[in-house]
């Protein structure tokens, strides 16, 4: 029997037009519809167009309305919808339901990130008897590659890097069948008709029989691996270096080829057994382990073995991922150790994706690679998340996340189409179309020429992938910003205003936006522990408090501005830091009076602190900065973690707070912390956290030869119990029974990714009773100063009356 | 030394002063103006190059050099980059009030010297002493004349893709040494400014290397900044290779202590020569030869690519962004 004939008389038919808006095109979408039409027995047909799906249905309104129900509930493990919107259809309506071809160029809407290999793929390369047996570039509509092998759009075969591979028979009869997990998958593809995988020797001469192995190429890789070989291997979004994690002399080898001083590695292993031998592992982090977005997790490091040191020296965490793509599942298979599985590139480099490139700069790490025939179209680091205050926040928004969309707050549904370009070291970029923000994927430091050629092509292409019209540009204040040099260059050519935002209102306003803070609501109290930013007032500023909405901020308070000695070499030389902090607080006489005895003073007095002096004197490029992140570089380095040279941004910070004693931390009490107290800046009379007591303190806690541990313990709760301090402080008016200036907090800025800082400060916070807001989609760091930057400037439109306006 | 209006004070100070130290060089200084024979200047070539330049420098003696050299050298090579034979400069001078006789007389001496030197004429000048205050010791204008002979073209804008890309020597000489001399460094160091006239290097660069598309003196702003500069101008980008790069061991340890990049800093005697691929080994033979061009290099190219892009192959293998700055090097990371 019909279903149409169970539906009583009484319910009435309807004849509708539904669209579907957001990320659902090229995810399986019409199928999904297709399926549901049919099980409730609607006519019509479902097609892409270029503002997403559009269906039209005949059938019973409560049919319709079970479509529409079912479509948000269980929509299609890739697909996400912004928006469903009925209204009734005057045309006819054939019977029966059916897919219709989009219209060539027609079909324009959000593509979506790359996914991690879905169950069913998984269970189909790993079955003797299905034809993807071990086959490494299965995928299906709910898995596999997307944003890395786009090359244009739309988002078909042809525009993609698998379009040199015509569909087989066998794929092809798949893609074109509704019912098949495969419609319509673009990338499908089988070991008759797509890409091989391959290894090789770099230097092309011929494998030996021992170097291969009964299955295929890619086990035959992790046989090498096994051995203590360095392998290439080109993954999804860039090339990486593999080898076995347990073997310090691989590691140790793979550090000194890859000129990598101390960066910590990432790890893959087969499953999360595997990891816990190493790290412990919540279920929450179990579940960010195996979602689609598979990031590396940062892990703590205290499983029941070791790993060696050379892999995160001086950390107390370990970054790890599972195997998120065919390829890697089936290097794994038969591995039961972690690989280090870090970015295949020399240095500070971005990662390779071209395999010349690979033979040319990869072949002086690796002496064997696994390559296969299909292109990288876009690079793509691997996301990192990390577990911090009961939540997992992100801090790599890229492979995975990128591009899926943000919804912007209420109140922001009318903003125009604005880019906002971002920051320098950890560039982001961030498009705003229909309420929503798309953050660019990461792509790291804008002064190195490849990035940057990343930066401006992945800013083309977004701009074509998501039909981006925008009416204005958004970018830092920083005149030597690469990224708003580029903004203001494109402004003055493409003749758009250009929003120039200060750095920490913008990290302050990509805090409120994630957290859903709506556009007129009060103005919060944004903390931002960041290492440096231009300011409105052309100093250099880094740790700031300000009370801040999207329109506007006032600085209500600060850290005490101390001069960088060289710039940006007091940043790569910590002992500057320290030398120009302990210089503020007393001249070298004094500290050689007090504390000769010292290590870190012996080791200060080989420094040419006379020139140093003369500089901060002469005011010649030692700029004076409000820093945070300076002030943990300088503590670092009195107890001699890092006290010559930061091997990469942010290792002096790192070490220091893995080194920090849990119990001095758990169980000292408070008035132990180390002090930090809260005067006023003479001139402006800016309340400032003022180190002087701190610093006497330590000196006089090392000359007790108290542990490092200790200090670092007593310095972070120190810093905490100050800023709580402040924050309480700043809330007050000078009337006593006036309501307090801010009830919520914002906590943005690098420094937030120190778990210790964070969670001591939320801690403290939220005893005060505070609402605490912290960033968990998108990171503490500078790459979520593209997605402030496009809030404020959406904001600012908005108020000047420029409502959306509907591409043409 | 006392100011006024054109006292008498005033003349004694030019007479005892300017006067003396220039004297020979051209009787007709005293004159409002100098006056020229075109049909002698008709002789250098077919067109007149006509520039001039303020300097201002603290301190104004440094190790290589003072604030007259520079004025000279300064206007002498900004007319020779153009491909012109200097000829004749004027001489402004503001000079504030207070300022010792002796220093004064040391500072014209030194012009003179580096008028003979150069082989150009100081054929006319004017001078003014002001309050306290209102200038800072002395500043000094020079304005040049010189000639350029018929066919040379020189621009900035005729680089083209494959082009290579020299300097005549050690960068950053000057600059550093600016910055040693000037406030206490406490640094010992030997670096002495760099600066010369480069005429004669340029006129030997030019017989070996007809084809050569432009020339500039690498002053303020350093290389980097010239570089960018071409770029913008030609539409193309620029690659040059850091290991390529001379640099005085001195200079780079400076650098590395001051956190300044040597890339940036001004040179007096240092220019930035592009020429045809087909000509880049005679061009850096010929600035080798010369006394003045000891560690030429061919740092880079100019390739196709984003017009107006400079960047720098390091030594560490990744290749960095060479930007013009907007202002002084202020840190960019967060
Ligand atoms: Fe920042
Ligand atoms: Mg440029
Ligand atoms: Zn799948
Ligand atoms: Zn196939």
């Amino acid at each position: 029997m019909n279903t149409l004939l169970c539906v009583p008389r009484t319910d009435p038919a309807e004849t509708v037009e539904i669209r579907v808006r957001g990320r659902v095109q090229g995810v399986g979408f019409r199928p999904t519809v297709w399926r549901i039409a049919r099980k409730l027995g609607l006519d019509g047909d479902v097609l892409n167009d270029s503002e997403g799906v559009l269906i039209r249905l005949r059938g019973a309104v409560s049919a319709v309305s079970a479509l529409i129900d079912e479509l948000r509930t269980s929509p299609p493990p890739l697909a996400e919808i912004t928006a469903i919107e009925t209204r009734g259809y005057g045309g006819t309506i054939e019977p029966g339901f059916v897919i219709v071809d989009s219209v060539v160029g027609a079909a324009r809407t959000e593509i979506s990130p790359d996914a991690a290999m879905c169950d069913a793929c998984a269970a189909e390369i790993t079955d003797p008897f299905l034809s993807r047996f071990r086959y490494p570039f299965t995928n299906c509509t709910h898995c596999g590659p997307r944003l890395s092998i786009v090359r244009a759009v739309p988002y078909d075969r042809a525009t993609t890097t698998m379009a040199p591979f015509p569909l087989c028979e066998a794929c092809g009869t798949e893609y074109r069948d509704p019912a098949d997990r495969r419609f319509h998958a673009e990338a499908t593809a089988c070991h008759v008709c797509g890409p091989k995988a391959r290894l090789i020797r770099f230097d092309g001469r011929a494998l030996s029989f021992e170097q291969y192995s009964m299955l295929d190429d890619v086990d035959a890789a992790l046989g090498l691996i096994q051995k203590g070989e360095i392998v290439a291997i080109k993954a999804l979004g860039g090339y990486q270096l593999a080898c076995d994690a347990t073997r310090p002399e691989a590691v140790a080898m793979l550090r000194e080829r890859k000129r990598r001083d101390a960066k910590p590695f990432a790890l893959m292993a087969r499953d999360v057994d595997v990891i816990r031998r190493y790290a412990t592992v919540s279920d929450e982090e179990a579940a960010a382990l195996t979602s689609r977005e598979a990031p590396i997790v940062l892990l703590a490091a205290d499983g029941p073995e070791k790993l060696p040191e050379a892999i995160a020296p001086g950390l107390g965490t370990l970054g790890f991922m599972l195997p998120s793509t065919p390829l890697h599942l089936l290097l794994l298979r038969r591995m039961t150790r972690p690989v280090v599985m870090t970015s295949g590139n020399l240095s500070d480099e971005p990662q390779v994706i071209d395999d010349a490139e690979a033979a040319k700069k990869l072949s002086e790490i690796a002496a064997y690679a696994l390559i296969h025939n299909r292109d990288i179209a876009n690079r793509i680091d691997d996301s990192v998340v990390r577990r911090m205050g009961g939540k997992l926040r992100v801090l790599r928004r890229a492979r995975g996340y990128a591009p899926a969309s943000i919804a912007l707050p209420y109140g922001f549904e009318q903003a125009p189409e604005i880019l906002a370009y971002g920051a320098e070291l950890k560039s982001t970029f961030c498009l705003v179309k229909d309420g929503h923000a798309v953050l660019s994927q990461h792509q790291g430091d804008l002064e190195d020429a490849l990035t940057y050629d990343d930066y401006r092509n992945n800013l083309g292409l977004y701009r074509d992938l998501f039909d981006h019209r925008p009416v204005a540009l958004a970018a830092d204040l920083h005149p030597e910003y690469l990224s708003a040099k580029l903004a203001r260059a494109t402004a003055a050519a493409e003749n758009l205003p250009l929003l120039e935002i200060q750095h920490h209102h913008a990290h302050a306003a990509a805090c409120l936006a994630e957290n859903g803070r709506t556009l007129h609501a009060a103005p919060v109290l944004a903390i931002v522990l960041d290492g440096l930013g231009y300011g409105s007032d052309g100093a250099i500023w880094g740790g700031e408090f300000l009370l801040a909405d999207y329109r506007r901020f006032e600085r209500l308070g600060t850290f005490k501005p101390v001069a960088m000695p060289g710039g940006a070499q007091a940043v790569r030389e910590p002992w500057r830091n320290l030398y120009a902090q302990l210089m503020a607080e007393m001249g070298f006489a004094a500290l050689k009076m007090n504390f000769e005895d010292l290590a870190v003073f012996a080791a200060l007095s080989v420094k040419p602190l006379a020139t140093v002096d003369a500089m901060i004197k002469a005011s010649l490029n030692s700029p004076k900065a409000s820093s945070c992140g300076r002030l943990f570089d300088a503590v670092a380095a009195v107890v001699e973690l890092c006290f010559d040279r930061q091997a990469y941004e942010g290792e002096a910070a790192a070490r220091l707070e893995a080194i920090v004693s849990a119990r001095t931390l758990g169980e000292e009490g408070d008035h132990l912390a180390y002090p930090l107290p809260i005067p006023n800046l003479k001139g402006s009379g800016l309340p400032y956290i003022e180190p002087l007591g701190m610093w006497n303190a330590v000196l006089g806690d090392l000359i007790l030869k108290t542990p490092a541990s200790v200090i670092s313990a007593r310095f972070h709760k120190g810093l905490a119990k100050s800023i709580a301090a402040m924050t309480l402080k700043l809330a007050r008016r000078d009337e006593d029974d006036a309501p307090p200036r801010f009830d919520t907090v914002a906590l943005s800025g690098g420094c937030f990714q120190n778990k210790v800082v964070f969670e001591q400060v939320v801690g403290r916070l939220e005893a005060l009773g505070f609402k605490v807001l912290t960033h968990s989609l998108v990171p503490a760091n500078d790459g979520s100063i593209a997605f402030g930057q496009a809030a404020i400037a959406a904001a600012h439109l908005i108020d000047a009356g420029h409502a959306r306006q509907k591409a043409s | 030394l006392a100011h006024g209006g054109g006292g008498k004070a005033m003349k004694d100070l030019i007479d005892d002063v300017f006067i003396s130290a220039f004297a020979g060089a051209a009787p007709e200084v005293l004159e409002d103006q100098a006056r020229f024979d075109l049909t002698m200047l008709a002789t250098h070539g077919d067109r007149l190059a006509f520039t001039t330049d303020s300097f201002v420098v603290d301190p104004l003696f440094f190790p290589g050099g003072d604030i007259g050299k520079l004025a000279v050298y300064g206007t002498v090579n900004d007319l020779a980059v153009g491909g012109a034979k200097p000829l004749y400069l004027s001489c402004a001078v503001v000079i504030e009030e207070g300022m010792q006789v002796e220093t004064l007389r040391r500072i014209a001496l030194s012009m003179a010297e580096a008028v003979r030197e150069a082989g150009v004429s100081i054929v006319t000048g004017d001078t003014k002493v002001v309050q306290r205050g209102a200038c800072d010791k002395i500043f000094i204008t020079t304005t040049g004349i010189g000639v350029i002979r018929p066919g040379l073209e020189l621009g900035i804008d005729h680089v083209t893709p494959g082009d290579a890309i020299l300097v005549n020597g050690l960068l950053g000489d000057h600059g550093a040494a600016i910055l040693c001399a000037r406030g206490d460094m406490e640094l010992e160091t030997s670096i002495e400014s760099d600066c010369a006239a480069l005429h004669g290097l340029i006129e030997v660069l030019l017989a070996a290397a007809p084809g050569t598309r432009c020339i500039r003196d690498a002053t303020r702003g350093g290389v980097a900044t010239v570089l960018n500069e071409i770029a913008n101008a030609s539409g193309v980008s620029i690659e040059i290779d850091e290991a390529l790069t001379p640099l005085r061991e001195e200079v780079r340890g400076f650098c590395e202590i001051l956190g300044l990049d040597p890339l940036y800093l001004a040179n007096e005697g240092k220019i930035v020569v592009v020429v045809p691929p087909e000509e880049s080994a005679a061009a850096l033979a010929a600035l080798s030869g010369h006394a003045l061009g000891q560690g030429s290099s061919i740092i880079g190219h100019a390739v196709r690519g984003e017009a107006g892009r400079v960047t720098m192959q390091t030594v560490f293998g990744g290749r960095r962004i060479v930007d013009m700055l907007v202002g002084e090097q202020l840190p960019r990371i967060c």
